[in-house]
């Protein structure tokens, strides 16, 4: 049994087409895990095992009649911010109570249409607002990896927790997950796993609970690089029903894993060399960059000058887009509502008793940088930095291919250590945001463990469209480093 | 023409000016809302028009429709506006529950047609020129209900997500008739162009109305917004109250405090809306949901290129084309099917005669029936009853005189106009032996009056009246004229 979840994506398919094990098998072998591990772990705040295994039979009949299609069988982990029809969506809030949509996402629907199979719905903070899984109204995930001789429970990294450790620990063949601020890729750092952001506009955001729409895109969480470029192509496609949407064909990402790097040009922004960085994320860094110089690459140093206006600029506009995307809760339709005496009294319970703190804190922010008074020393000059840092990538995209960057400033921390300080908690996402704020692909991949044993993550940002670039250079990596390491289960 | 009287408002320290401007909201002939597939049609049962967007249902995304675009830049060539081939919808957020997602989508900073111009007619013909600020699209909310049950208010959001054009006039107008006569005018242009059916009873078409005072010619004063009236009455009703009350305020020493009114239409008078504390801060910005709305110069020209004939061109036409006075030119022109019913008459029928017969006896007809002039006449007068009628005026059967009585027996539906000819005995006397006697007759018992004709040959016309009275206007005047010159020896 454990010998079919330690599967990759691209190996269960294998298995599959060719009939070693059926997607029943596979299928039963990842609702047994979870059912072993989730009572740790919390990685999954929904689980499915009957509409797993009706999907999973179906598939088994399509593979014995030679109708196969891409994912046929392969169970899969779905993040609770897509919405999926006739199942429980939360978004990790008190606030959707039990609802249950009548729609299905675009991504979701495109994953089902390839004959995968939907294993449960999985943690994440609240809205997707976080970088620890810990604002979830289902509490936190749990790490699965520990540090060496401790038995501190870690965090999983955010808003993705439950994906990325439900793919570090075995609980999916590999998952979807978003990201709007570093939300696949930080997980995806934190827990030893491969994940991606693809350029905005390449998944549509149809059916998945908004955030804060002009960073929100959704993208894989995986065991390898190849397994992420599997399920990302699997995502991916123009969807009219998202004006956003990218009308652009998709390439079919695994044929980009293998080729050959020689020649590419990689520039190391110099603005991301933080003074604060630990001695070992530097060192991998380095790292990172001699694997690619061994495999052919060009490095140059390049220079990002208004990275450091990043992250207070993403703390603007990605609040005040929420603040107006979670108005629609309001306790009028759907989900959680607490009556009052009047109108004003319903909406101020509904929503003090539905959305957690930090929701409520960006909420707020979001509400006052868009106030009279206030726009335009915040959200508009927001903007503007937002244009800059756009910009300094198009300068150095005319000089190299692709970015090699740290994911975070750190490994996975303890839970609880950071909770009563938000702006040490946003810090986890200076090296990512930039991408979303200027539309990019990125792409984190585990490149080795710290000195306790924990997996740390390099980024490689590419140009618009340009995910085919980023999935050669990480196979490249991804051979380089040889990561091999599970984390030890204790669960 | 005479020089008109301005509107002002008598007050104790002198005489007012009243300063107006509109913003129209009228509603997009379009099957679909907005921004959701959802229909738009009058009279469907409590939410049954309501898609997931509309709902705002978690990860619902708007999608814009092309043909409310369409509409809005039609209606934008027809103001003789700039399109803006790029603009973009911001969100305006405020909480209510016929508001789904919390905000209305709409074009705060970058609307889809800027300035343009609307000439409008004032009831004594006379003109004025209305600047037209810009043309916006935005959603409608839905309806609250809140007279169905004591402690709930009901939501209908069949209304939500359809898609309104908001048209904002300069502050042009300085009464409450010439308030009238622009939405009277804007109204007839949009149905002209087929952009919006002008239904103000089903509230299609609806106006925020800005009123400030001052004194003739001096700084513009503070204004008050009267939201949502939907008549024409009540919007000249309305500024007359709100002039008057700012009025008294000012003379007063008082100061006008810049606020949103309701106008309550049963008690005559408009009052504030909200308080200050209240008082919204909308938070507009771009929405992110949507790309910024770029349009095609080349589709902006085909729509440009199948604008039908616009009122002002039409009315130009058929004064030079059929020689009709700007007046008659004007009031057939205010509705698309008024000039459609002149067109195909004109074309038959002396013009002139048609224009008055149109303008007039028909239009009456239709005021006091409460009905429209439509392309195929008014109720019971279709254009085959008018066709009939104008040609028995054009053939001498009736004279310009009986035919009006031969209208009234058509309105009274006493049969085809011949038979009515017949049946009122309306028929013209043509025969000149009769029109003889009757002059002879008048002559003899007149011979001062004939005399003095002689020398001042425009008392022939006392004569002719009574021909006229004898015969019961059944004369022929031509006929009548020539016996009378004869015989008086003219």
């Amino acid at each position: 049994m454990s010998a079919l979840t330690a599967l990759t994506l691209k190996g269960a398919l294998e298995g599959l087409a060719s009939k070693q094990f059926s997607s029943e098998e596979i299928t039963r072998a990842h609702i047994a895990a979870i059912e072993a591990a989730n009572p740790q772990l919390n990685a999954y705040v929904l689980t499915t095992p009957e509409k797993a295994l009706e999907g999973a039979r179906a598939a088994d009949a399509r593979i014995a009649a030679g109708e196969a299609r891409p994912l046929e069988g392969a169970p899969i982990g779905i993040k609770d911010l897509f919405c999926t029809e006739g199942v429980r969506s939360t978004a990790c809030s008190k606030i959707l109570g039990n609802f249950i949509p009548p729609y299905e996402s675009t991504v979701t629907a495109n994953l089902w249409r390839e004959g995968a199979v939907m294993l449960g719905k999985l943690n994440l903070d609240e809205f997707a607002m976080g970088s620890s899984n810990e604002s979830s109204a289902f509490g936190p995930v749990v790490n699965p990896w520990k540090s060496r001789g401790s038995n501190q429970p870690l965090t999983p990294g955010g808003s993705s927790g439950g994906s990325a450790a439900a793919v570090a620990a075995d609980l999916c063949l590999a998952a979807t997950a978003t990201d709007t601020g570093g939300s696949i890729r930080q997980p995806a750092a934190f827990t030893g796993t491969v994940g991606i952001k693809p350029t905005y506009g390449r998944c549509s955001r149809y059916g998945i609970v908004a955030f804060a729409s002009s960073l929100d895109q959704a993208g894989p969480i995986a065991k390898t690089v190849e397994d992420a470029a599997i399920l990302l192509r699997a995502m991916a496609g123009h969807d009219q029903k998202d004006s956003t949407s990218l009308n652009i064909e998709v390439p079919d990402f695994a044929s980009f894993v293998g080729k050959s790097v020689k020649g590419l040009r990689i520039g190391v922004p110099k603005e991301y060399r933080l003074d604060s960085m630990p001695a070992e994320i530097a060192a991998l860094w380095d790292q990172g960059i001699a694997w690619l110089k061994a495999a052919g690459c060009e490095i140059r140093e390049v220079s990002l000058p208004h990275t450091k206006y990043a992250l207070p600029a993403y703390y603007i506009i990605a609040p005040a887009e929420a603040s107006s995307n979670l108005a629609r809760y309001d306790g009028m339709r759907f989900g959680l509502r607490q009556e009052g005496g009047t109108l004003t009294e319903t909406y101020e319970n509904s929503r003090a008793a539905g959305f957690g703190a930090e929701v409520q804190r960006r909420i707020l922010i979001g509400t006052y940088v868009l106030s009279a008074g206030y726009y335009d020393a915040y959200y508009l000059k927001a903007l503007k930095v937002r244009r800059r840092i756009a910009d300094d990538f198009e300068a150095a995209f005319t000089e190299v291919d692709a970015l090699l960057t740290p994911t975070a400033p750190s490994a996975a921390f303890g839970l609880g250590e950071r909770v009563a300080d938000p702006i040490a908690m946003y810090l986890n996402d200076v090296f990512t945001v930039t991408t979303n704020l200027a539309g990019l692909p990125g792409l984190s991949l585990p490149a080795g463990l710290d000195s306790t044993g924990l997996p740390l993550g390099l980024q490689l940002i590419g140009r618009p469209l340009d995910e085919g670039t980023l999935f050669s250079l990480a196979g490249a990596m991804e051979d380089a480093a040889g990561f091999r390491s599970k984390p030890e289960k204790w669960w | 023409m005479a020089e008109r009287e301005p509107y002002r408002i008598s007050g104790r320290t002198g005489d007012w000016e009243v300063v107006i401007g509109l913003e129209v909201h009228a509603q997009v002939a379009s099957n679909a809302k907005l921004f959701s597939g959802a229909a738009t049609s009058f009279g469907a049962g409590p939410n049954e028009q309501v898609s997931l967007v509309d709902a705002a249902m978690p990860g619902m995304l708007p999608v814009i429709n092309r043909y409310c675009v369409e509409q809005a830049v039609r209606t934008g060539l027809g103001l003789k506006a700039q399109i803006n081939l790029k603009s973009r919808f911001d969100r305006k957020n405020y909480f209510y529950p016929d508001l789904p997602a919390g905000y209305q989508i709409s074009q705060f900073k970058d609307p889809v047609v800027g300035e343009g111009v609307l000439t409008v007619e004032r009831d004594d013909g006379s003109t004025f020129t209305v600047g037209i600020e810009r043309l916006h699209l935005e959603q409608d909310a839905g309806k609250s209900i809140h007279d169905m049950d004591p402690n709930w208010t009901y939501v209908d959001l069949n209304r939500a997500g359809v898609a309104l054009m908001e048209i904002v006039s300069k502050p042009d107008m300085r009464s409450p008739e010439e308030a009238g006569a622009y939405v009277k005018r804007l109204r007839a242009l949009v149905r002209w162009l087929g952009t919006c059916d002008g239904d103000m009873e089903k509230g299609n078409l609806r106006a925020d109305v800005n009123v400030s005072v001052r004194k003739p010619g001096g700084e513009l004063g503070t204004r008050c917004e009267i939201k949502n009236v939907n008549s024409m009455r009540f919007i000249q009703q309305s500024i007359v109250y709100e002039a008057r009350r700012q009025v008294e305020i000012l003379e007063d020493g008082g100061k006008i405090d810049q606020e949103t009114r309701l106008f309550d239409a049963v008690k005559g008078e408009t009052r504030s809306m909200r308080s200050k504390e209240e008082a919204h801060d909308y938070r507009y910005f771009p929405d992110p949901d949507l790309l910024p709305l770029e349009l095609d110069p080349d589709w902006v020209k085909r729509i440009q290129d199948s604008l039908p004939e616009l009122p002002d061109e039409m009315a130009e036409r058929l004064q030079s084309q059929y020689g009709l006075s700007a007046y008659d030119a004007g009031v057939l022109v205010t509705d698309a099917e008024r000039a459609s019913l002149y067109e195909t008459l004109a074309k038959k029928h002396d013009p002139k005669l048609v224009a008055n017969t149109v303008t007039q006896s028909l239009l009456t007809f239709a005021n006091a029936h409460n009905e429209e002039v439509t392309a195929d006449g008014v109720l019971h007068i279709d254009t085959k009853a008018l066709s009939a009628y104008l040609a028995l005026i054009e053939d001498g059967t009736v004279s310009s005189r009986t035919a009006k009585e031969l209208f009234e027996g058509m309105v009274a539906k006493e049969g085809t106009p011949a038979q009515i000819v017949e049946a009122r005995g309306l028929r013209q006397v043509t025969d000149t032996g009769a029109i003889e006697r009757v002059v002879d007759s008048i002559i003899a018992a007149n011979p001062d009056k004939a005399e003095a004709a002689k020398t001042r040959p425009q008392a022939i016309g006392w004569f002719v009246g009574q021909v006229m009275r004898e015969t019961g206007g059944k004369a022929n005047p031509a006929a009548v004229n020539e016996i009378l010159k004869v015989k008086l020896g003219l």
